[in-house]
């Protein structure tokens, strides 16, 4: 156990060491000039060149590249063109408002997602069946953002139920859920769709090995077989799928915070892009993709401790 | 007797199925609307018209402000929504299509090499996962921030986005393949390489190329929508799905037409490629999971 965790762990730092390289290349290869943005638009061209020495942008690319990282092990993750403010700061206050968003997609779409895969699962080639796996394919391709749109059109204006947008509070308090409620809904669609079609076919794949047949000729009551015996060995892939999804909740929030004026890194990131804040672009990205890689480090863990074979490859 | 070829014995099952049949010909139906978008769509996408703004469409016919003309209403600007439907329509599928193969060719190439030879396997391999460390469309966001908003960039970033997934699937593919014996039988004759590769390799790979191209056509529609819903697709005032839902964010409570009809369209769009993606898959490839 202790040696897969050593080799884990190895592999994700250098995971994170190639993600921030390619951060950092893609700004330097970039046609905008920081320089330019930092010194302003009516910067003279001594400012703008002064300003380049500053920002260390006249020194060669390893340089550069080595001094980005050193900072970066220090928690530094710059300090943003416009408004001169540390980074780290800015995106500190707003992430718990997209870890919010994004524990509250992934939670409504286990709670939805997992229960139905199984239940077309266990009703294979049923009515049921072809409808839940209609209903999960038209979720996987409607696009978060009209959702959204259309539940704020109906829920909002139209009966009233739910506040617009905003997010000031998490969402296990009263006020946090109503606002929670519609972007979790949008964002967490998606996902429930795909939980559905792996349980779904994880859970058929189960049902067929020869443990399951040893159960049920032992008469072991069938829904005993199916929630304890089967579920435990479906959900594996399933608990894969959540670490891939969370990324996927954390790219999807980016979209899902403008509809919903959701004040969080994904509206950040965003801003910055229009105001080619480049600095802040860079650590925005590097934030989502290093949470995304330590979320997967936790389910590929989590995934030897349920599956005691995975450690022994 | 002359045997049919498997991929024909493919497509005729797919048919065999209505759903996917249907499928396919929406998507006909759908490629001939906007390919003769100009004959078909009277007015000009781009033409404002502000003495004719968010006029209702033939839901409202019998609202005086109706005008026969725009049959699907116009939106904020007076401009006509079924000809910036068509109009945009050929973006999306452009730009999901071109990404796409884009995609598709480095992808396989990549795939290909890291199948067939080890020491490769873990220099490409490790690349994709870094690529992959960058969720959904956080790795095209990057590389549109970097390039500027234009639509040949959004399709460069959505197909450098999909290079890594297709190489994974591919690779797999292939050292599968590498496993059979007329591999080592052709190996022993003393062919070369890329002879193996081209002729025998790549073609048994083409289930699995068809399958994962469909499905990805679907996604890259839906990311190219995304990106220009979050202003950074295809440049405003040129139509696109994605970007017509966003321009009307404005107007969502006095005209939600404007924002469900090209929604309807993304919809109908990417399904349609999901379903036939899924059928193929179920024909084609039945061990290829998502």
């Amino acid at each position: 156990m202790g040696r897969y965790i050593r080799k884990r762990i190895v592999m994700m730092f250098f995971l994170l060491i190639g993600m921030t390289f390619i951060v950092f290349a893609s700004l330097y290869l970039a046609p905008g000039d920081p320089a330019e943005i930092a010194a302003g638009p009516s910067a003279t061209v001594e400012e703008v060149e002064r300003m380049r020495v500053y920002l260390g942008l006249d020194r060669p690319f390893f340089v550069q590249y080595f001094t980005y990282l050193t900072n970066l092990f220090k928690g530094d993750l710059g300090t943003s063109l416009i408004t001169r403010q540390p980074i780290r700061d800015e995106l500190a206050v707003r992430l718990p408002n997209t870890l919010n968003l994004a524990v509250a997609s992934m939670i409504f779409a286990s709670a939805i997602g997992i229960p139905l895969g199984i239940i077309a699962a266990i009703n294979k080639d049923s009515w049921i069946d072809n409808t839940l796996t209609t209903l999960s394919l038209a979720g996987i391709s409607i696009p978060n953002f009209w959702l959204g749109s259309i539940l704020i059109i109906t829920f909002c204006v139209q009966l009233g139920w739910f506040p617009t947008g905003g997010m000031d509070a998490p969402f296990w308090t009263a006020h946090g859920f109503k606002q929670a409620v519609l972007p979790a809904l949008s964002l967490g669609m998606q996902v429930a769709a795909g939980f559905t079609r792996i349980g779904r076919s994880s859970m058929l794949e189960v049902m067929q090995s020869d443990y399951i047949r040893t159960a049920r000729s032992k008469g072991v009551a069938e829904n005993r077989v199916i929630w304890i015996h089967a579920l435990r060995n479906a959900l594996i892939p399933i608990i894969t799928q959540m670490g891939t999804s969370f990324g996927g909740l954390l790219g999807g929030a980016i979209v899902t915070e403008q509809v919903f004026a959701v004040n969080g890194i994904g509206s950040y990131l965003m801003n910055a892009i229009s105001q080619r804040n480049y600095y802040a672009v860079q650590s925005t990205v590097l934030v989502i993709a290093f949470m995304f890689v330590v979320v997967n480090l936790i389910v590929d863990l989590l995934y030897s401790v349920i599956d005691p074979r995975i450690r022994y490859e | 007797m002359k045997r049919e070829h498997p991929l024909r014995t493919a497509f005729r099952k797919l048919f065999q199925n209505r759903l996917a049949t249907i499928c396919f010909f929406v998507l006909m139906i759908e490629l001939v609307l906007i390919l003769f978008a100009p004959q078909i769509a009277k007015c000009d996408p781009n033409e404002t018209n502000i003495l004719l703004r968010l006029r209702p469409g033939f839901w409202a016919s019998s609202d005086p402000k109706y005008v026969p003309e725009h049959w699907l209403g116009t939106d904020e600007l007076g401009r006509d929504i079924w000809a910036r439907l068509l109009y945009g329509g050929r973006v999306s599928l452009m730009v999901g299509f071109t990404a796409t193969a884009i995609g598709l060719f480095f992808g396989t190439i990549l795939g290909l090499l890291a199948g067939y030879y080890k020491h490769l396997d873990n220099v490409i391999m490790r690349i994709m996962d870094v690529l992959f460390t960058f969720p959904s469309i956080l790795l095209a966001l990057l590389i549109v921030a970097m390039l500027g908003v234009s639509v040949k960039n959004a399709t460069i970033a959505i197909s450098i986005w999909s290079i890594p997934s297709f190489a994974r699937m591919i690779r797999s593919r292939v050292l599968q393949i590498k496993q059979e014996e007329y591999i080592t039988a052709i190996q022993s004759l003393g062919a070369t390489d890329f002879w193996i590769l081209s002729r025998h390799v790549l073609s048994n790979t083409l289930p699995t190329i068809i399958v994962i191209a469909t499905m990805r056509i679907a996604s890259a529609i839906l990311s190219i929508a995304t990106l220009s819903y979050l202003g950074v697709g295809v440049p405003v005032p040129q139509a696109e799905w994605g970007g017509m839902i966003s321009s009307a964010k404005t107007q969502m409570f006095q005209a939600p037409y404007l924002i469900i009809i090209p929604g309807i369209a993304i919809i109908i769009t990417v399904i349609c490629f999901n379903i036939l993606g899924d059928k193929l898959r179920d024909i084609l490839d039945p061990n290829l999971k998502d």
